[in-house]
């Protein structure tokens, strides 16, 4: 197996993450395609971890998962609190702050 | 000699055909599934392709030798955050009737960005990595990665331990009712 394939794989989660980042105007599908982001990283660092024979790749990647999940959780209270407050979690609608 | 080889099995021709097939596999299930994630309408649906792309990332995982990681991918992942989502999705079901008419001009520009990521960061990885191979003879071990982050990565290990704590605490003192 070539160390390539594993990056372009990930590559291509990564701007699927970014498209589903920018074009998505639900905030719960905002958060998952943060998932998927956070995901690609992974396999680059699981896969640079396999080329070097160490295991510092997989213990960060493990610290990744981690932080993925306190993440999300504070995320989605915040997108409880929106649909709270305004019955909506349409990104696009948050503009309070506009000038 | 002939247990030797028994052993060198992981590098020999017939398997990293077997691993190359795997990969393919995954890879294009993987994707498929992410773009169906960010293109569908239904976020039910999306919360189940996502399931689809994680489980795809344990077994990338798996592939690589790093089974300890595969599996805290399967649990965290699949076991807690996917749940966690479903409740998201629970909570604030109906709270967007998706007006996909509106937002078509956002959309070619996010396709673009996309697009552009994808060339950029490939073209980077060929240029720097050009032939490296993979030839991992045997899975990393589990008792390994235990002690080098209790040893080596004891600090970070600690910072995450308090971000996890203070993540707790913010998540209920956002989200309560009061």
């Amino acid at each position: 197996m070539l160390l390539n394939q594993f990056l372009l794989l990930a590559a291509a989660l990564f701007a699927i993450g970014v498209y589903g980042v920018l074009a998505r105007r639900n905030g719960v599908l905002v958060l998952m395609s943060i998932e998927l982001i956070l995901n690609a990283v992974n396999i680059n660092l699981v896969a640079f971890s396999a080329v070097r024979a160490t295991v510092g790749g997989e213990v960060f990647a493990l610290f990744i998962i981690a932080v993925a999940a306190a993440e999300v959780g504070v995320g989605l209270a915040m997108v409880l609190l929106l649909y709270r407050n305004r019955r909506s979690i349409d990104l696009t609608e948050i503009d309070q702050l506009r000038g | 000699m002939a247990a030797l080889q028994g052993f060198d099995s992981l590098t020999s021709g017939d398997t990293v055909v077997a691993q190359n097939i795997a990969f393919g596999i995954l890879a294009v299930v993987m994707i498929v599934a992410a773009l169906r994630m960010v293109t569908t309408l239904n976020v039910v649906h999306a919360a189940l392709y996502l399931v689809i792309v994680l489980a795809g990332a344990a077994g990338i995982f798996i592939l690589l030798g790093a089974e300890f990681v595969g599996v805290t991918q399967v649990l965290v992942y699949i076991g807690a955050i996917v749940v966690l989502f479903l409740f998201g999705i629970m909570l604030t079901r109906g709270a967007l009737g998706e007006d996909e008419e509106a937002n078509i001009e956002k959309r070619r520009m996010a396709v673009l960005v996309g697009v552009l990521v994808l060339v950029v960061t490939g073209g980077a990885v060929l240029d720097s990595f050009g032939d490296a191979a993979v030839n991992r003879a045997a899975p990393s071990l589990t008792a390994e990665i235990g002690d080098s982050i209790f040893s080596q990565y004891i600090v970070p290990f600690e910072a995450v331990s308090v971000l996890l704590l203070a993540a707790l605490i913010g998540a209920i003192v956002i989200a309560r009712k009061d």
